[in-house]
């Protein structure tokens, strides 16, 4: 369906009711989704959705290793499993020091693609 | 999305009704991440369709010359050719891992028997011959036919080698290679309508190169701020004008396009015209800028519009006005109340594209549950449909989709709970003149054709 200027939002019935009113009070959907992540995430976003994403982006491919670092984790810690890379939303620094294990491995396709084999259907 | 949208059987008037017409790919769901399609591009005449992977292999397809026999449906494409366009490199001065990932295949028009494409990965451009080999020599006098040197003492007469036909066999080789020409990621190339230079764009810069030197190319925009600590937006598509070989547009993570002309000076920092949608800030959330960015931008055939493709929904721009699009198609509207979760797995950042049909009145982009959806700008009328092996027989029309936003579910609608964000379309594109697309799953490409009675 074709919009010309406004955007619509005409079938919006879930849990935020008060789509029709948007323009006025009504809670819209983008609304109660960032308030649901802010719950989720107090200290997120004091910008919002701006340099930090783009410096990640710029970021993206960046690996540090230090093998002073690494070296001085591993013997604080003889006993522990060093620390692996878990999921993190922001950018690579704090406590992870990258280990070998976390490294993907890196060799490039000798295979041929499947798209170029198989039956064709 | 509340409208309704029913083919009847017969599919009056202008409606095209899509079949099924190939898969390629691997049936099996454990998807190798080499596998994963990153770029799908048809060729100028559309007899060849191009695909790129994130192990940097490139793929191509031919069309076989219709069988005029069985008039019933068009030529099928069969693999013509596939090469090893990009390796994984690590910048060691920079401890930057450098994905082979070919993000963009661009086409060149053809001049002579061989065919051209740029591939492209984050940080080098490559330009690709393929060439035809139908004969080769034979009758050499001091070799072999399988090679091996024969002692000149006993060759006795001599003899003019012929070339004798011998099974096709394609050839890949890089023919140019442009590099360290990008500090941050290409996401873009644009060959000119001069056909002799082309445009690489990466998140803060495009640079202006020729075909023929891989040595040197121009900065043409570059809006890296002094102060990278002020750094508000980056660079997120690029293309040239099909016609106006001065001219280019470049869209960005704000959702804003700027049109550049090449003649107005030799640095385009300053654009020419600046595209953007004005927004009302009562609206505006967290979410705003970045469901406004836009993942591409693409111009026309006729040169007179461009569309682009933001998180939610696609817009059609005249040329002539920048202060708003002149149609705005809402692609997934129903995403609007799941930004937080799409914001927390990631999916809010995927890049979806979007393609015009070979007369400019259809508009396809992809969306999530591999599904697909068109938008046909003169009756007004979209389609949702899906890329999946169910409905693999050829000739069989595809049955349109919904899906529910909320509320009661109808019978066969999906409910927006149920898609699958795992299975995105991110790449589609369109026969540059027949009714024929080519849609990418995450690991397979689909085939479809119009019904052809």
């Amino acid at each position: 369906m074709s919009q010309k200027q406004e955007e619509e939002n005409p079938s919006e019935e879930t849990g935020e009711e008060k789509q029709d009113k948007q323009e006025k009070e009504g809670i819209l959907p983008e609304r109660a989704e960032e308030a649901k992540l802010k719950a989720k995430y107090p200290s997120l976003g004091q910008k919002p959705g701006g340099s930090d994403f783009l410096m990640k982006r710029l970021q993206k491919g960046q690996k540090y290793f230090d093998s002073g670092d690494y070296n001085m984790a591993k013997a604080k810690m003889k006993n522990k499993q060093l620390p692996s890379a878990g999921p993190d939303k922001n950018l690579v620094t704090g406590d992870h020091i990258p280990t070998p294990q976390d490294l993907p491995q890196r060799k490039s396709s000798l295979v041929t693609s499947k798209l170029a084999g198989g039956q064709v259907e | 999305m509340f409208l309704c949208v029913f083919f009847p059987g017969a599919g009056g008037g202008n409606d095209i009704q899509w079949c099924f017409s190939q898969v390629k790919g691997a049936v099996d769901d454990d998807v190798a991440e080499a596998d994963i399609i990153s770029t799908v591009e048809f060729n100028h005449s559309g007899e060849l369709l191009a695909t790129g992977d994130k192990g940097g292999r490139v793929v191509i397809f031919q069309q076989e010359q219709e069988n005029k026999i069985q008039s019933h449906s068009r030529g099928e494409y069969n693999v013509y050719s596939t090469f090893q366009s990009h390796e994984p490199e690590f910048d060691y001065l920079k401890s930057l891992e450098i994905e082979e990932k070919i993000n963009k295949i661009r086409w060149l028009p053809q001049k002579n028997a061989a065919q051209f494409l740029l591939s492209t990965n984050d940080k080098t451009i490559k330009l690709w011959k393929i060439s035809e080999r139908d004969k080769r020599p034979e009758g050499y006098n001091l070799k072999e036919e399988d090679g091996r040197y024969r002692d000149p003492t006993t060759v006795t007469t001599l003899r003019v080698p012929v070339f004798r036909p011998m099974d096709l066999m394609v050839e890949a080789s890089p023919r140019r290679i442009f590099a360290n020409a990008h500090t941050y990621h290409i996401n873009s190339i644009s060959i000119n309508s001069d056909y002799e230079t082309y445009l690489s764009a990466d998140d803060l810069r495009i640079n202006l190169w020729h075909l023929e030197i891989t040595d040197r190319s121009f900065n043409i925009v570059d809006i890296k701020p002094a102060n990278m600590e002020e750094l508000t937006e980056v660079i997120t598509a690029a293309e040239f004008h099909p016609n106006s070989c001065n001219t280019f547009v470049y869209s960005s993570s704000k959702g804003t396009i700027r049109l550049c002309d090449m003649r107005a000076s030799a640095l385009c920092d300053r654009h020419s015209k600046l595209f953007e949608e004005p927004e009302d800030p009562s609206n505006r959330s967290f979410f705003s800028e970045i469901i406004s960015s836009i993942s591409d931008v693409k111009f026309s055939h006729s040169g007179r519009y461009m569309m682009t493709r933001d998180y939610l929904s696609v817009k059609i721009w005249d040329l002539n006005m920048e202060n708003r699009p002149v149609e705005t198609y809402q692609v997934h509207e129903y995403l609007r109340s799941k930004l937080c979760s799409l914001y927390e797995n990631d999916c809010i950042f995927d890049k979806f594209e979007c393609c015009w049909n070979g007369s400019d009145s259809v508009v396809m982009t992809g969306s999530y549950n591999n599904f697909f959806r068109m938008f046909d700008r003169n009756t007004k009328r979209d389609i949702t449909l899906e890329a999946s092996r169910e409905n693999n027989k050829p000739r069989t029309v595809l049955k349109p989709r919904k899906v529910c936003a909320s509320g009661k579910r109808k019978k066969d609608e999906i409910s927006v709970d149920s898609l699958d964000f795992n299975k995105k379309i991110l790449h589609t594109a369109w026969h540059p003149k027949e009714n024929i697309i080519a849609v990418a799953t995450t690991n397979n490409l689909y085939i479809f054709q119009d019904k052809v009675n």
